[in-house]
């Protein structure tokens, strides 16, 4: 590895300063990306910016009102133990106890599954589909990014030089609200989605409400798949409509050929993916309604 | 660049350490090759076998995934601190008398991963101990005698603990 | 099962090494530091196949912290002759061929030139400033590649060895040879039955955990050092000593302790080069590789191409058999096509065969040895077309192999008649277990069951006992010590001379200190040194009975010895009693054993595998699994088990998802554990066992090797139990879910293909 220099910020203001005079620094959350990447010169930098010690990147936060406020480098392993996450947001607790193993995620955090920029990210399609945002501080005024708009391409995203993702702030669920994400891999555990969906469906009485779904590996950003939640809106809940939603995931992706998988099968597992991850959160709406 | 070592304080096995370290230096090289700590093991260094695995401030981390400077102020329990006063800590004499090791290459890993887990969750079920040893790869044992090894060493502590 | 007569043999004391394993103190190859250790980094060829035009090292050299750069140009030259790497032999010059690129690269990760530094990573930013002009040539990845005609010549001086003969024909194919029994075109008409398969696997990697790791100093009085870890301290002795044109006196190996190998750390990588890089700086120098270099630069198992044609009668009996085996040996001549050969029917009594084996080289790194290297592949491909046949006769997969077993004086086609072996009482195992007889129930799940054998060696190996004043004793061996073959080894010992087993404490000499030693491989080491630790004993007790008869003024063939006590003329003396007396009756008394057996008993193994695939995403699940085995005789049983245990599940990984995952420019896409999958403790049921026990006949104890054959049967096993499942058969490993669905996607599409259960129907 070549050599870097280290800094560890303990304010938003002073992050925020170094980012910005040090063109070309890379922030450091859990560093379980960014420090295999240093290594194998997937990325180079000069000075590693450490985030952790800000106290507003590692605060989880609820309020009825606002929802849910994560701080971008929280550890996945406090995001799975809270309670507050594991009954309201539920895929979003799922998806911080499949990152990686146990020792993953005693350091990996949302906030760096997102500025990591894959298109496999595992948490990112969640985030979509819970409808998170981002609060981006920087050296001008503060911003807010909606999730499906923070990736550009493979490892890009919005941020300017000098800004920095401190939190996602994400909604409180309405009655009846129920989340989930399904990803397949060939193993159980340790591996790369080879494709990916997060799903969250509120119900009324027999009727999916509203939906939101997001896939993970099938196209160069994780993908917002807007119109099968839309379409679902006001259909009834039973397995033609959660079918056809699946079909127009399928189509909706755009994923390519590589050794993790093929693109046909990519696109067949967004359907099945699909499917099941909105049957798996309608299961979750209902208890949530009983 | 000033390319400076850095002064790092910690906690290591209970005892107060400071050493210099590159930033670039792995907690792993750290422990390993400043501090003469070898049973954390190099498998990959990316994060996947686990036979790195320490406890930093009670949560098992792959050691090469954390930076030296990060350790800053920190508790690490390494697999040399595992065995207190001479005696064998229940988890490693699990393993020891299961037959749970064959190289020994991923052991200490191993060892330091169940020990974390045994010391939040006293009676884990088989399919919650193949999720927490899933990060720890081992090549010999095909896992059988080790999911059984920690199995005994939790029935171990448990009688210890009632 | 035969009833134990023995009072340690059999039984199942700790491990002598296991408390510094469970301490983190036992040290490995890359836990060894000296005093001013420098750090070596090798540069490695990111082409497939290129031509070196020219190296320009002196950026490098100019690096602070930089010691020394080394070269090919900087290894010796010497006369061409073959030498023995441990498991076979080969030409000098593609050993130091491979050690450093001369003239080209022959596979991504070819190691070209190396530094020397006062970190790893100086070491590593200096090479990426070493300058190499390569003129890029076309590659050859598989063997069908590399057999085409105008197929890339990976190795310009290689002839094509036929028959035994050498053609003078160039090309990619090192050798072509042949095994005929009876006459097969005769033996395929009497059949009323013939299935004939193809079949292809990738190339795939032992996957041991620790990364190869050496320590050499080339010290001032000419005396080369290395400690490391290898499978055998007197294979890495010889090999180094050839590439650097020494005699063998003027290097030692001290082996450290061994993270895994498999094989797959017989043959040196790295020992000459930190020779040469302490050479020129004057200073120790240890090369640790990363696991990527140990993906790319050491030496992964064949993928193969194989045709398999069986022919059977109606009542069951195999009648003929053909096989054509294309093993990839990467870039130097070497598959394991020839253990495939000699393992490829073994398990069958069938009259006529003919096996034809191919050697060939390609543009991926040179192959190594692989748990019963060679022969997995082929059992993939014989155990499914005997699959298929038991099933179109309507025949039990376990009965059907029964009807066809392999016994004593069966003839293999590659020309040796069995002794007394165990295949049929493994199969018999299999029918009888619980498992085999336990309803399988569910949808989309299915059970496959396969046999598969490993000739095993003895080969040489030396030990030493020491007799201590109190009844203990030392012994050191020279088997380096991958698997609790230390303690297996000491029981031997312990049994002949009546002592327990903590009674020995058992070391592992080095290369100044033991006498010749095989390296821990063909499963020979619980076989080969355990009998030299039974013959070290046994010559302690020649000795000890020679100190009983002075005390007793008697003839020293009149005392007997048994467990433990010395009797002569109604007197008599403990084992311990006379080792106190030892300094009165003539000074020390050190055993010893040297022993070099031919024609170790083979092993039998079996498999039967429960799989559940999931019809919408090809995911292949194994349920349950129940390994059997021929141990011969079981000296520790915990570790027989646990050798049955790693072997099936580096044979289920095998299977579903480990693969080299080549680019068309012969790049390895998944150099890593995220990508390169090997089975978690998350993607596994427990691995029953059956221990049998057919003693080997000429062994003091029986002992058959158990190290290998448990991985042959898996492949096999796990894809009869996916074709029971899904009603399709998969020729091509690894079964991964890509596969498995294209498969299911093809059944669909074919006439007459229904659809299976699926809970999308639900």
């Amino acid at each position: 590895m070549k050599w870097f220099d280290y800094a560890a910020p303990r304010t938003v203001a002073e992050a925020a300063g170094i980012l910005a005079s040090h063109p070309g620094a890379l922030p450091l959350a859990g560093g379980t990306d960014l420090l295999g990447q240093l290594r194998s010169r997937v990325r180079e930098t000069d000075l590693v910016v450490d985030v952790k010690r800000i106290p507003e990147l590692n605060e989880i936060s609820w309020d009825a009102a606002r929802g849910l406020t994560l701080g971008a480098a929280v550890p996945c392993y406090r995001i799975s133990a809270h309670p507050v996450i594991r009954r309201a947001y539920p895929a979003l607790a799922d998806v911080a106890a499949l990152i990686g193993g146990v020792q993953i995620q005693g350091r990996a955090s949302i906030g760096g599954n997102l500025c990591n920029a894959a298109p496999s990210a595992d948490a990112v399609p969640v985030l979509i589909a819970l409808g998170a945002v981002c609060l981006v501080s920087g050296p001008g005024a503060s911003r807010e990014v909606r999730v499906e708009n923070f990736c550009t391409a493979p490892r890009r995203h919005v941020l300017e030089p000098g800004e920095i993702l401190v939190a996602f702030q994400l909604p409180p669920p309405g009655p009846g609200a129920g989340s989930y994400y399904l990803r397949f891999i060939p193993r159980n555990e340790m591996d790369i989605a080879v494709a990916g969906a997060g799903v969250a469906v509120t119900l009324d009485d027999g009727h999916i409400r509203s939906a939101r779904i997001a896939l993970a590996s099938v196209a160069p950003t994780p993908l917002f798949v807007e119109e099968a939640g839309e379409w679902l809106a006001g259909k009834p809940v039973e397995p033609q409509s959660l079918a056809a939603a699946a079909d127009l995931a399928r189509k909706a992706a755009r994923p390519i050929t590589d050794m993790r998988g093929t693109a046909e099968y990519r696109r067949h597992l967004c359907a099945v993916l699909t499917r099941r991850a909105l049957e798996a959160a309608i299961k979750r709406a209902k208890e949530e309604r009983s | 660049m000033t390319h400076r070592k850095t002064l790092v304080r910690a906690t290591v096995n209970q005892e107060s350490v400071e050493f210099l370290c590159e930033p670039r230096q792995s907690l792993l090289e750290c422990l390993r090759d400043i501090l003469g700590l070898t049973g954390a093991k190099e498998g990959c260094n990316d994060g996947n076998c686990g036979a790195c695995t320490v406890i930093l401030d009670g949560r098992p981390v792959n050691a090469c995934l954390v930076l030296g400077v990060e350790a800053e102020g920190c508790e690490i329990e390494t697999i040399e601190g595992i065995a207190r006063a001479g005696a064998l800590h229940p988890v490693q004499r699990a393993y020891l008398e299961s037959a749970a090791l064959q190289c020994g290459f991923c052991t200490p890993g191993l060892i330091v991963a169940t020990k974390a887990l045994l010391d939040q969750e006293p009676n884990p079920s088989e399919e919650r101990i193949r999720m927490w040893l899933a990060n720890n790869l081992c090549r010999c044992t095909g896992y059988d005698k080790v999911i059984r090894a920690v199995q005994r060493a939790a029935e171990e502590m448990r009688e210890v603990r009632a | 099962m035969s009833e134990s007569t023995y009072a340690v043999v059999g039984t199942r004391p700790p491990r002598h090494d296991a408390t510094d394993k469970v301490t983190g103190r036992a040290h490995y190859g890359a836990d060894f530091q000296l005093t001013g250790m420098l750090h070596g980094f090798i540069l490695r060829s990111p082409h497939a196949h290129a031509a070196i035009r020219r190296i320009d090292v002196s950026k490098a050299e100019a690096f602070p912290g930089v010691k020394a750069v080394v070269t090919s140009a900087d290894l010796p030259e010497s006369p061409e002759q073959m030498v023995d790497i441990g498991e076979g032999a080969m030409p000098l010059s593609y050993i130091r061929g491979n050690m450093l690129a001369r003239s080209k690269v022959l596979y991504k990760g070819h190691a070209v030139a190396a530094v020397a530094a006062v970190s790893p990573h100086v070491a590593e930013e200096a090479a990426s400033l070493i300058e190499v002009d390569y003129d890029v040539l076309p590659c050859a990845l598989t063997v069908e590649d590399a057999m085409r005609d105008g197929a890339p010549v990976i190795l310009p001086d290689l002839r094509t060895k036929e028959f035994g003969e050498q053609t003078g024909r160039p090309g990619n194919v090192a050798e072509h040879f042949r095994h005929v029994l009876g006459d097969a075109e005769n033996g395929f008409t009497e059949a009323d039955l013939v299935v004939e398969r193809e079949f292809r696997t990738a190339t795939v990697h032992q996957g041991y955990i620790e990364p190869h790791a050496t320590t050499v100093l080339w010290n001032e009085d000419g005396h080369v050092l290395v400690w490391c870890s290898s499978q055998g301290a007197f294979t890495v002795r010889k090999a180094t000593a050839a590439v650097l044109d020494l005699p063998v006196l003027r290097v030692s190996v001290t082996p450290l302790e061994i993270g895994g190998g498999f094989g797959g750390k017989i043959r040196i990588y790295l020992e000459p080069v930190a020779a040469l890089l302490s050479k020129k700086s004057g200073r120790p120098v240890k090369i640790v590789m990363s696991r990527q270099d140990v993906f790319e630069g050491t030496g992964p198992t064949p993928g193969s191409h194989m045709r398999i044609k069986m022919g059977a009668r109606k009542d069951g009996r195999i009648t003929a058999a053909q096989a054509y085996l294309a093993y990839e040996a990467g870039a130097y001549p070497g598959a394991m096509v020839a253990p495939g050969a000699m393992c490829v029917f073994a398990a069958y009594d069938i009259p006529n065969v003919v096996i034809d084996g191919y050697d060939v080289v390609v543009n991926k790194p040179s192959t190594a040895a692989y748990r019963a290297p060679g022969a997995t592949q082929a059992a993939f491909a014989t155990e499914s077309v005997v699959d298929e046949i038991a099933e179109n006769l309507g025949l039990d997969p376990v009965e059907f192999r029964l009807m066809n077993a392999a016994k004593e004086g069966t003839r293999r086609a590659d020309g040796p008649k069995f002794r007394r072996i165990g295949c049929v009482e493994v199969l018999e195992a299999m029918r009888n277990h619980p498992h085999y007889r336990a309803p399988l129930e569910g949808p989309n799940r299915g059970r496959g069951v396969a046999v598969g054998f490993w000739f095993n060696v003895g080969l040489a190996s030396s030990c030493t006992i020491s007799v201590n004043s109190d009844g203990t004793v030392n012994l050191l061996d020279g088997s380096v010590d991958l698997s609790g073959t230390r303690t297996s080894v000491s029981m031997q010992a312990a049994e002949t001379l009546g002592l327990r087993a903590e009674d020995v404490r058992p070391s592992v000499g080095d290369t100044d200190s033991i006498g010749f030693t095989e390296v821990t491989g063909g499963s020979r080491t619980t076989y080969a040194t355990g009998w030299a630790a039974v013959e070290a004993a046994r010559d302690v007790i020649g000795q000890m009975k020679e100190r009983a008869a002075l005390l007793w003024e008697t003839d020293a063939a009149s005392v007997e010895f048994d467990r433990g006590v010395f009797r002569a003329g109604g007197r008599s003396i403990t084992f311990q009693e006379l080792a106190a007396q030892l300094d009165e009756t003539g000074g020390p008394v050190v055993g010893r054993g040297a022993v070099n057996p031919s024609g170790a008993g083979g092993s039998f193994s079996g498999a039967i595998a429960d799989v559940e695939v999931d019809p919408e995403t090809g995911k292949v699940s194994v349920l349950r699994f129940t390994a059997v085995q021929d141990a011969g005789r079981a000296i520790h049983p915990s570790y027989v088990e646990g050798q049955m245990q790693g072997g099936s599940v580096q044979g289920i990984g095998w299977a579903l998802n480990e693969e080299y995952f080549m680019s068309a420019e012969g790049a390895m896409l998944n150099s890593s554990w995220l990508d390169y999958r090997m089975p978690t403790s998350l993607d596994l049921p427990m691995i029953d066992t059956v221990i049998v026990e057919v003693p080997d006949p000429e062994h003091p104890f029986g002992v058959r090797g158990v190290g290998e054959a448990n991985i042959v049967p898996p492949p096999a096993a796990v894809s009869n139990a996916v074709y029971r499942a899904t009603g399709v058969r998969l020729y091509r490993l690894p079964m991964n879910p890509v596969a498995v669905m294209e498969a299911l996607w093809q059944k669909e599409s074919e006439p007459g293909g229904g659809s299976l259960h699926s809970d999308a129907a639900a």
